[in-house]
């Protein structure tokens, strides 16, 4: 096999989590892992949706605790280094501390694309631990490249190895991932990565963009599993690459084996782009929200379009799943009042 | 009656906002604003408004400190390390607004009364002031066996200490909706939003309720603490009634069936601060709430 053009991360058992609201067990973890790893891939990211410490009401409790799930994927992996995810402000650095002593060796640290200066301990913790930092600048789509650029900087200074544009609202366009990707490349020595979501149905093509532009790193989710409409399919975009001409270092079949056989029956409360995880994508409002905002839109007798509508409007970022029942709340309202005035 | 003398430590943002609600104040005297930067623009100000202010640091008001009563510390944790010792042998008592905790964590509406005559208090931090309060309304009705917040600030309200040390936000507040509020078990989140315009600050606080809790006394209790912070707090309010939801909760604290959730928003009385930065409002006028209290405790004494 030719060396791979990138490296790929998959994030079904992270991102992943959202589309089953946080319930892996121990036993799915270990048959994800080792069918990916079987299948070459050579980082698998293990940890909350929301990242570590991410349980929570807010954000919804692990089933199991993620530290449990992550000591299995250490242990099940051969060849795949495990990584995990945090966001400052959410976890702290006991989270990664834990996750370090259990044998996780990639850092990924994750903040709103405006804010990369709160990454700053973190990113500099996981260097003193020995691990690969990698920077992870959310709602990519809200910024200027140029601007984008200057948060990169930041997280590069900090000490990352590889900065990602993230698309979590999956509203990028095929030239809106180049060009991000593009200016960061010609910006930073560190490496760069793409984090596609698929609200557009522009996943892969957006990850294929990416590679043109040289992009260094690259996420999928097998099946798409993920949050939102879901990631790009880790399977697909493997096929895709190898159609292509770039070598992935995964082996196509297995992982679209480990797709059909190990992550397929795992079903998903989501999984199609229906209305509402497209609607993310054309509002620009971040993924995590949609199975919450489902719930509440049941709970208040509202819908769950316009509560997604009001927070684009109110220009939310990640993190704040709490304006959802603020959302739902005051939509209610103004329908008795509609009503008592009609 | 006379007032109780007293000076501020740290000429930055918080300070100066301080000065602003002080200079109202009808029992404290703002005799000094303490600093160690001669271009402070806050010292500036201090010397426009009619105040004493120096830049030459803790060491000018200790070579005076009969003078004062108190000293609101502005400045960081590891200033007020440095400085506490220092106060308190010279007889000074300190109200700290940074993150320190060496003194106890106070929150007015819950336990002022019971550290008047502390030598060092703690205000713990903005998201705390906030929903400390909260959580302690819920707790004097119900079993609370866990509870959590959620604080989101506007971006530009987040100075870079707040920055830089986002960790110690979240833990000193985790601590305090334990220690200070009765839950069992706390978590503290902290969102930055850097829309434009600026977002008031938004704290959203999550209690899970233990089996036989009485839904009228959960939210009268938690109407009345929210009057007690807005009399010092004006701009602090709830965004809705408070909302019970039923469902299956694993909380750290145990499975639940219910939880309440109090939509907090508090909006600054634009005194140094633009309004949206209610989160720097609400340390400064707790801070002030605190400092007349202990002084009136002093004056009485």
């Amino acid at each position: 096999m030719s060396e791979p053009r990138f490296r790929l991360t998959d994030s079904t058992l992270r991102d992943g989590s959202h589309a089953i609201a946080h319930r892996f067990t121990e036993d799915e973890v270990r048959r994800v892992v080792a069918a990916l790893d079987a299948a070459g891939v050579p980082v698998i990211e293990v940890s909350h949706g929301d990242g570590l410490g991410g349980s929570s009401f807010n954000y919804g409790f692990s089933a199991t605790d993620e530290m449990d799930l992550l000591r299995v994927a250490v242990e099940t992996a051969t060849q795949a280094k495990i990584a995990i995810l945090m966001l400052p402000g959410i976890g702290i650095r006991e989270d990664l501390r834990r996750a370090r002593e259990i044998g996780a060796s990639v850092a990924r640290i994750a903040t709103h694309c405006t804010e990369a200066d709160i990454s700053a301990q973190h990113i500099r913790l996981a260097k003193e631990l020995g691990m690969e930092a990698v920077g992870f600048l959310m709602m990519a789509h809200m910024i200027s490249p140029a601007e984008l650029l200057e948060q990169a900087k930041l997280m590069e200074s900090y000490g990352a190895d590889c900065v990602y544009v993230v698309d979590s609202a999956g509203a990028m366009t095929i030239d809106d991932a180049r060009r991000r990707v593009a200016t960061l490349k010609a910006g930073l020595s560190c490496e760069v990565g793409i984090h596609a979501h698929n609200n557009l149905s522009l996943a892969v093509a957006n990850s294929l963009g990416a590679l043109e532009e040289g992009v260094d790193q690259v996420d999928g989710c097998t099946t798409g599993l993920g949050a939102g409409a879901g990631n790009c399919p880790t399977e697909i975009l493997v096929a895709a690459c190898e159609r292509s001409g770039i070598p992935t270092g995964v082996d196509p079949l297995a992982v679209m084996d480990a797709a059909e056989e190990v992550v397929r029956p795992i079903k998903p409360i989501q999984g199609v782009i229906d209305r509402d995880g497209l609607l993310l994508g054309y509002a620009g409002v971040y993924g995590s929200f949609l199975l919450h905002s489902k719930r509440a839109a049941e709970r208040y007798g509202v819908d769950a379009k316009d509560i997604l509508l009001e927070l684009g409007r109110r220009k939310v970022v990640g993190g704040q799943e709490d304006m959802i029942i603020d959302v739902a709340v005051e939509l209610q309202r103004r329908a008795a009042e509609a009503q008592a005035a009609g | 009656m006379t007032k109780v003398p007293c000076a501020i430590v740290g000429s930055g943002n918080i300070g100066t906002d301080l000065m602003e609600k002080l200079a109202r104040s009808e029992i404290l005297e703002l005799r000094a604003v303490v600093g160690i930067d001669p271009e402070s623009e806050g010292l500036r100000r201090a010397r426009e408004r009619g105040f004493e202010a120096t830049h030459e640091g803790v060491d000018w008001l200790l070579a005076r400190a009969d003078e004062f009563e108190l000293v609101f510390e502005a400045t960081s944790a590891w200033v007020h390390r440095q400085n506490a010792p220092r106060y308190e042998e010279a007889g000074l008592r300190a109200i700290d607004l940074t993150p320190a905790k060496l003194g106890p964590l106070v929150v007015p509406p819950v336990n002022l009364a019971a550290h008047l005559d502390a030598p060092n208090v703690n205000l713990i931090t903005c998201g705390g002031q906030a929903t400390v309060p909260i959580v302690h309304a819920v707790a004097r009705v119900a079993d609370v066996p866990y509870a959590e917040i959620v604080s989101t600030v506007a971006s530009r309200s987040a100075g870079p200490g707040t920055r830089q040390n986002i960790d110690e936000f979240t833990k000193t507040t985790s601590s305090a909706l334990v220690e200070v509020g009765g839950a069992a078990f706390g978590k503290a989140i902290m969102i930055l939003n850097p829309a434009e315009p600026p977002i008031l600050m938004r704290n959203t606080v999550f209690c899970a309720l233990g089996d036989g809790y009485d839904r009228d006394a959960v939210a009268s209790s938690i109407l009345e603490v929210v009057d007690e912070v807005a009399a010092y707090v004006p701009g602090y309010r709830l965004k809705a009634e408070p909302v019970f939801e039923e469902d299956t909760f694993r909380t750290p604290g145990g499975t639940v069936s219910a939880r309440v959730v109090a939509l907090l928003e508090v909006e600054g009385a634009g005194d140094y601060f633009p309004p949206y930065a209610g989160n720097l409002d609400i340390m400064t006028a707790s801070a002030v709430r605190v400092g007349e209290a202990m002084a009136s405790a002093v004056v009485a004494a």
